[in-house]
This record gives structure tokens, sequence and C-alpha cells, in this order.
């Protein structure tokens, strides 16, 4: 508890310095358009800096302070706790795993009591500590050199595809036990594949209805 | 596993809270509904498989009648966060964020801070800065090109994600006990607003394992 209070007063105190800082970088720009316009330098240079000032004086100098973050699918929705959803979008991947395992460990065993038993596991052979210890990290893992599945049955986390079935596999590593075999009414929800054929080509997703 | 069978109603019932909407939609209430709210993110080999591809969407379940009226928020920026080496810290960003009618994009580039806090890294102002017409809702998907081989799309989009979410809710609400076959895909027939970035694997890495991630930003 107190570290999140902490975090939240670091975000103020961050709000207010970034706040100071691009009135500085304001006034900044406004003294170098100022220059620029005293120089001696051609017209054609005058121009492009004019086309720099005004980029500069648009998001460029801006401060950008995060507010939402994903890594896989449903991480967020389904482990993180209702009153930490906030603030597990505003900590960065790297700390995620020592504010929230235990969280996310407390929240699996609550979902899937199965997974309080000694030595228990999923089809892919981790216990409670050892899955949420990768989710709670919550980036997606991407191979850079073939097949980019969440899951396909042979690939684990080398991406996440369109056509992937992501909540039938995240309900399967929850519910579905050793084999997914285990509580077949959960563990699919026999949604299998999107309402919209996807494209062979760029940009891929279907377009809106 | 077996034994615990019979308590699932029950542990079901205990973890109603832990679920709101999948499979990011909605997932927070700072962000619930609004421009910054992030609904998915993928990342797969393009149809060229030199090229890596990135999605991101926001704004999930946009009826077609609201669709033509949603925008990209000109002070949010879409950060897709590549970790080449793994830590878990961003080594490379590819920025994207509105201005006027076009979404321009930055990198991948090493940002100048890693974290929450970011500016926009086009150092060399014109350098590194590509832009595609924003595609308005009902025309032809618009594609930008960079000379280093990147495409880019911003636009709204069928969601491309699915899932049976009512009759999920109505599991942990205690209403059902299990999914029905078939299932009902809540997410058919709405839009979501999608950012859609390839790239060179040479860009990001080359070869071995990246992780990444997606951020909405707000301009302070």
């Amino acid at each position: 508890m107190k570290t999140i209070i902490k975090t939240h007063a670091f975000l103020n105190d961050v709000r207010k310095v970034f706040a100071q800082k691009t009135i500085i970088i304001a006034v900044a720009t406004c003294f170098a358009v100022v220059a620029f316009s005293c120089s001696k330098e051609d017209e054609i240079t005058n121009a492009s800096e004019t086309e720099i000032a005004s980029k500069k004086g648009g998001p460029f100098n801006a401060v950008y302070l995060q507010e939402d973050q994903m890594g896989r699918p449903a991480v967020n929705t389904v482990f993180v706790s209702s009153d930490s959803k906030d603030l597990f979008n505003v900590t960065v991947p790297s700390e995620q795993n020592g504010l929230f395992q235990s969280m996310f460990q407390n929240n699996l065993e609550a979902l899937s009591p199965a997974y309080a038993n000694p030595g228990d596991t999923n089809a892919l052979g981790l216990d409670a500590a050892t899955f949420t210890g990768l989710l709670a990290t919550d980036v997606l893992n991407v191979s850079l050199d073939g097949v980019t599945t969440f899951f396909d049955g042979t690939n684990v986390l080398t991406g996440r595809a369109l056509a992937d079935d992501v909540i039938t596999v995240e309900l399967l590593l929850i519910f579905g036990g050793e084999d997914f075999s285990e509580n077949p009414t959960l563990s699919n929800d026999n949604v299998d594949a999107n309402d919209k054929a996807f494209l062979s080509d760029f940009p891929y997703l279907a377009s809106p209805w | 596993m077996k034994r615990f069978r019979q308590i699932f109603g029950i542990s079901l019932l205990l973890g109603a809270g832990l679920f709101i909407i999948a499979a990011d939609h909605i997932d927070a209430p700072e962000v619930q509904g609004g421009t910054s709210d992030i609904t998915d993110f993928y990342v797969f080999q393009g149809k060229n498989t030199d090229n890596m591809v990135f999605v991101a969407n926001l704004q999930g379940l946009l009826s077609p009648n609201a669709t033509a009226n949603a925008s990209f928020d000109e002070n949010v920026m879409i950060e897709f966060n590549i970790d080449t080496n793994g830590d878990n810290v961003e080594d490379l960003v590819i920025q994207a964020i509105k201005k006027d009618d076009k979404m321009i994009f930055v990198g991948p580039v090493a940002p100048s801070q890693t974290g929450l806090v970011s500016t926009l890294e086009a150092s060399n102002f014109g350098n590194d800065v590509s832009k595609v017409e924003i595609t308005p809702y009902g025309s032809p998907a618009i594609i930008g090109t960079s000379r280093d081989g990147m495409s880019f799309f911003a636009g709204p989009r069928d969601d491309p994600f699915f899932m049976d979410f009512a009759q999920y809710s109505a599991i942990i609400s205690g209403n059902a006990t299990g999914f029905n076959n078939p299932g009902s895909d809540t997410f058919a027939g709405t839009n979501v607003l999608s950012v859609v970035v390839e790239v060179p694997k040479t860009m990001i890495g080359g070869s071995g394992t990246i992780n990444t991630w997606v951020e909405s930003k707000r301009k302070q």
C-alpha cells in the first residue's frame, strides 16, 4: 500500500516538474525563433528553420506521461485486482514482477484453486509461482526467426498473430490442468475465429463494419 | 486438479471482481473508454518474412454508427516498446502521434529516456519522421511507406479480437456454469482505431527474441 501511495505521489511530482519544464522549453523555442529571424541566413534556410520551429511548437517539444500499456492479452484484466489496475498500467515492465507477482498468484489460485496444490501445473508444466512469474512481467515475447504465435500447439509465446485464439489458450492454461482435459466447459469459449476475414497484405486487419 | 472441481462455482464468484473486459479493452478506471485506452496489441511476422508487424488498437467496441466520429487524440502518443537484450527495458521505440489529418511516425530509435515519461524522439526534426494520412471511415486503407522499407497505417478497422465475453460474464456472475457451444463473439460487428507498422527485422534486432509492449502517453 505504501508503494502505491508513493508511486502516485511520484507521478504527481513528475507531472508538476514536466509542466514547468514544458514552459521552459517553450520559452527557449521562442528565443530560437527570434534568433533565426534576426540572422542573415538565406531565405531557404530561414524557411526550413521556420518549419522546424513550427514543429517544435507542435508535439515535438512536449512531454508525454504514460496512461495505459499492454503486452500479453488480458493480463491486466484477469490477474490484476481492481484497485491496482491503474497502477499496473503505469509500472514499467522491469518492475512489474517484484510488485505484482504475489497478487497474480493469489488471484490465479482464487480463480483456479487446483493451482494451490503442491506440484500442480498447467499443460506447459508451469506451477502457480512459475506461471504467474512469467505473466507478471507483461511483455509480449516475439521471435524474429520464424513462426509468430501466442500458442499453436507447437510454438509457445513467439508473438501474437491476428488469428490466434488467445482467450481459449489462456482459459486452457488457467483451467485446463496438466493436459488441457480438465474443466472442459470453462476451458474454451467456443469462439475460435474473428467475425471478418483478415487480409493477406498490409494492413492485415479487416476493413471496419 | 480434479478434487477442486466442485468448488469452482464458489471460486468463480470470488474471482468475479477480477474480470472487467478482455483483452485489454476498458481494463482500468483511469483510461476506460477514453482516447488513450489500448484495447489490444499484436506482433507478428509480415507477409514479407523479413519484416515484423506491430498493431496497436485503441477505443474499442465502436459501433459502425460511432466509428465515423471516432478519432485519434492529438495529445496521445502511441509508443511501441522493443527490448532487444532481455532486461524488459526498452532499447528501441516506434512512436505514433496524430497531427491534423495525418499520423506521424518516429523510429525505431533508441529513446533518450526509458520509462513512463517520453518525448517525441525526432532529434533531427524532419529525419526519421514518416507520415501517413489517417484513413477516413469508409475509405480504402491508405498506406504510407518509407525509403527504409517500413509501412504505416492509421484508421478504423474491424476489431480483430474475438471472445464470448457475455457468457464469460454470466459464468463469473454465477448465472452460468460453463461456456456455450457454439459461443457468441461479443466483439462481432464492432470496430477499433488501429495503428499498424511494418518494419524490417534488421531495424529491431535482426534475430533472436525481443520483448515488446505498447504504451499510450498523454501530452502534459
